[in-house]
């Protein structure tokens, strides 16, 4: 039995209203890459988060031992001083500096304050050659691709003398070609005696590199299996992260689909900054009366892209096409516009662009359509109060009243704000972004249960989602894209994921 | 005055735990504004102790709302302009600009004072959209913008005026700043017109608080206990009944005061009660969510710009008419008062928070300091480096307050 580099024992962690983590234990080998998986909310981010540093010492009960000593880690600093270095979901360079900058960022080759940038370059290209990554170190970050950046992200890791590497979902916006470079340049290091966390949905990426596997579910260790010795297939995974019926997790619905509703046809959307690049392309789909339809896609396919573009034009430049409601064109030139139209867009990022955090629910819910509870144009405030009050109880919205302001709010209720908003907007169409993103799974289902009820009362909804499972359980039709195109189009009961999987990542034109 | 109080109803239906008591539950939700108060009364005291009696006289409060006004009026078109995130660093330079023109139309062109008066708000108007279709539009930061203006519209004033003043106004255009309101009774120690005023804003006052009071009932929402209700009723009629009983023993209503009054109950009225006040606390707290909501953020900032020209160019009109001159010096520094006004009246820098209200106690925190120092003796070094620390020492509660809520 090799020795372990890390053990992290009975860590448990709460936020306000949800317990992230109960009594988790990871145990990793000196030398191994470890894989940690669960689904979206089962607690991986916030286990490696504390591990790293960013929930500091105190915030949570547990003890972390790292090669034997007990660890105590206020912030990041601490924890990478010991080699500990995690590479977050979202990429943390600065797209305004080079790479060599960004590289040293913070770890500057310096000597009394002044930078010495002959080493900081020479040190930069063998740091680049080790990651396979062919690029000047002067190249500004934001003009390398995502798998590019990303590579440089390692780079990085490496500079700090790493001893365990943590990777939070490292090949999500990756291409299949990215992807596999990363993983061959992870057993290149494991063969130089380098640790590593890896925490992935890709199962079959998981198979490939990890020597051993932590199961988290619902904010509990599950089990540690040994890929060798305990034969871990890929459905022996799922059943440990899912642990229970597949088909629990959405609610049934007997669909009643009727006409056309929705139409786009031939919708072609230009990147706001870079004139020439094409980001939506000819893209046609439509949705009928009572229908959920899905839009599946990686990072960066474009699916919020195309929803923010429809509605209202909020999103890119030059866009064209049409779009038709009942078989009668539309005019969305702005949101206004689009809203009144019966279109409703919920964003995938509540809180940038989903609610007023500093104001309070009731003014958050009726805020897309105020005319509603006014009289001309004066506010009737108690008329607004009965009306969000109904939203707070037909959609459980967890909250001692419609005063609570939107930033005290947990997640899964956040997003139930925004929902009663737009449902308040009284639209016919829903654009549904990432419904889910970061809320528990009891509000996940109370979510499902809200959409479909919305599909049942006839309107037409549309869901842009990451998660595959979630598209598969809810959508009656499903769109793939990639690369701002639709590449194919399935029903629910011809879709699974693999097929998706590889109409998701259908990169080739024609 | 219209005090920022925010309804803190719940329905009576809902059991909930732990259910506050309306009373602290409504200190929780106005503490910043009621501390405010409070400091402003306390403030008051305290040069009523310092300068034996004076600062409450007859004539000194007279003379607080005649000083002040100017500030005021840009205090709260300014309160809008940071409750949208910007800032506006030009309405000094814009009140000097539009006096110096009024000066030039009305004593040396002689055009009549209600031409005048309407030419200047337009001109003030315009000169918000100006500002407003760069900060809106092209999107270049307000400071910026405004900033260009403060020296454009300085400069421009200096250039009409020829570097001199201009004076006498006629005297129906004095009397918008230093004319009361003709006593029609002819009270003999007292103003009697005043005191009748006084009396009908009571009724009113109190008719309309047990209108809202019988229309939450009607909803079935918490109101707050009878007793309690009552006592706020008498301390308000009280308020209002020494209020015109000073003004009464001097001169009366001054005619500024009216249009005080006017602005702050129209102002709170649209911040408070409109779709469009909404959609500007919306674009304050989230600009991006706002827009994703329907709101027009751009029309909304631009017009926020122009009202806020409009008020400038109201503050520079009753400025000119105070001094009874335009001078190219007028209006210097009147950006930063009003801006300190706000914040010291609750606004937040990063936008979203403030109420008009709030900016006129501020403005009036202010004024009575430096009228209070003033009536000291106190030089106009030491009263600027005070104000100074009194803002900062505002601020500084106001976030320790936040921090201590969260």
């Amino acid at each position: 039995m090799s020795q372990f580099i890390l053990e992290m024992r009975g860590i448990t962690k709460e936020f306000p209203g949800v317990r992230a983590l109960e009594n988790v234990n990871l145990q990793v080998r000196e030398g191994e890459i470890h894989a940690l998986c669960g689904e979206n909310g089962a607690g991986k981010s916030t286990l490696m988060k504390v591990l790293s540093g960013v929930y500091p010492y105190g915030t949570y009960s547990g003890d972390i031992l790292f090669k034997g000593e007990v660890c105590k880690f206020k912030d990041i600093k601490q924890s990478e001083e010991l080699g500990i270095v995690i590479i977050h979901q979202e990429l943390a360079l600065i797209p305004y500096l080079s790479i060599a900058e960004n590289i040293f960022l913070g770890n500057e080759q310096a000597k009394r304050g002044v930078i010495n940038w002959n080493e900081t370059i020479i040190k930069t290209k063998d740091l680049l050659e080790k990651v396979g990554l062919n690029e000047s170190p002067h190249t500004l970050v934001g003009n390398l691709g995502v798998g590019k950046q990303q590579l440089v992200e390692i780079a990085k890791a490496l500079s700090k003398e790493v001893k365990l590497l943590i990777l939070d979902e490292p090949t999500a916006a990756l291409n299949e070609d990215d992807s596999e470079n990363l993983l061959r340049l992870l057993l290149e290091f494991k063969k130089q005696g380098m640790t590593a966390i890896i925490i992935s949905h890709k199962l079959s990426e998981i198979s490939k590199v990890a020597d051993s596997i932590t199961i988290l579910r619902d904010g509990k260790t599950i089990e540690t299996l040994d890929m060798k010795k305990d034969h871990a297939t890929e459905d022996r995974i799922i059943k440990g992260m899912v642990g229970r019926d597949l088909t629990n997790r959405y609610p049934k619905r007997e669909p009643h689909i009727g006409e056309v509703i929705f139409e786009v046809r031939n919708w072609n959307v230009y990147h706001p900054l870079h004139n020439e690049r094409k980001v939506i392309d000819d893209v046609n789909f439509y949705i009928r009366k009572g229908e959920i339809v899905g839009i599946a896609g990686l990072m960066g396919a474009g699916r919020t892209e195309l929803a923010m573009s429809i509605f209202g034009k909020s999103y890119g430049k030059k866009i064209g096409g049409q779009i038709f409601k009942n078989g009668y064109e539309i005019d969305v030139s702005d949101v206004s516009k689009a809203i009144e139209n019966g279109i409703a867009y919920v964003t995938e990022d509540r809180k940038g662009n989903g609610l007023i955090l500093m104001d309070d629910i009731r003014k958050n819910i009726t805020l897309s359509r105020l005319n509603k509870v006014a009289k001309r144009f004066v506010v009737d405030e108690n008329q607004e109060i009965i009306e969000s009050e109904k939203y707070r109880e037909r959609l459980k919205i967890k909250t001692p009243s419609v005063f609570q302001k939107t930033e005290k709010l947990s997640g899964g209720n956040q997003q139930k704000v925004v929902l009663s908003k737009w449902i308040f907007a009284q639209p016919d169409i829903l654009i549904l972004d990432e419904p889910t993103r970061g809320i528990d799974v009891g509000a996940k289902y109370e979510i499902y249960t809200i959409i479909n009820q919305l599909a049942q009362d006839g309107k037409g909804i549309l869901i842009i989602s990451s998660e595959l499972p979630e598209i598969l359980g809810m959508c009656d039709r499903i769109y793939a894209m990639c690369e701002g195109r639709i590449t194919g189009e399935l029903k629910q009961d011809e879709a699974t994921q693999e097929n998706l999987m590889k109409l998701m990542t259908k990169t080739d034109r024609g | 005055m219209q005090m920022p109080t925010q309804k803190t109803m719940t329905r009576r239906s809902e059991p909930i735990e732990p259910k506050m008591q309306p009373f602290a539950q409504m200190m929780k939700n106005n503490i910043r504004s009621y501390s405010m108060v409070v400091a402003l009364l306390l403030i008051m005291l305290l040069f009523q102790f310092l300068t034996d009696g004076i600062l409450l006289r007859p004539l000194n409060v007279t003379n607080l709302i005649l000083q002040n006004s100017y500030i005021l009026v840009l205090a709260i078109g300014m309160m809008l302009v940071i409750i949208t995130g910007h800032i506006d660093l030009s309405v000094g330079s814009v009140a000097a600009f539009v006096g110096a023109l009024a000066g030039i139309l009305m004593v040396q062109h002689h055009v009549p004072m209600t031409v005048t008066v309407i030419i200047s708000l337009l001109l003030g108007a315009f000169i918000g959209a100006w500002q407003g279709f760069w900060i809106a539009y092209v999107r270049i930061p307000a400071f910026i913008v405004t900033l260009a203006s403060m020296l454009l519209f300085r400069g421009l004033t200096m250039v009409v005026l020829k570097g001199q003043s201009i004076a006498p106004f006629p005297k129906s255009f004095q009397n918008i700043s230093s004319g009361f309101l003709p006593d029609v009774f002819h009270g003999k120690n007292l103003h009697l017109l005043t005191l009748i005023i006084g009396v009908l804003l009571s009724v009113l006052f109190i008719w309309l608080e047990i209108r809202k009071r019988n229309n939450a009932k009607k909803y079935g929402f918490d109101v707050i206990p009878v007793t309690m209700f009552i006592g706020k009723l008498v301390g308000i009629v009280i308020v209002i009944t020494i209020f015109s009983y000073v003004l009464a023993t001097y001169e009366g209503i001054p005619n500024i005061l009216i249009i005080l009054a006017t602005l702050i109950i129209a102002y709170s009225f649209v911040a408070n009660k409109t779709i469009v006040g909404r959609h500007i606390y919306a674009i304050g707290g989230n600009e991006k969510a706002a827009q994703l909501s329907g709101v027009k953020t751009k029309k909304v900032t631009f017009l926020v710009f122009v009202n806020m020209g409009v008020l400038a160019a109201l503050s520079g009109l009753i400025f000119a008419a105070r001094l009874n001159a335009a001078t190219p010096k007028a209006g210097n520094l009147f950006e930063l008062d009003a801006i300190a006004a706000c914040f010291i009246g609750g606004a937040s820098a990063y936008g979203g928070i403030g109420t008009v209200s709030g900016a006129i106690i501020g403005g009036l925190v202010m004024g009575v300091m430096n009228n209070g120092m003033s009536l000291l003796g106190l030089g106009i070094d030491w009263q600027q480096a005070i104000k100074g620390l009194v803002l900062l020492a505002a601020v500084a509660f106001d976030i320790y307050n936040k921090n201590k809520a969260s």
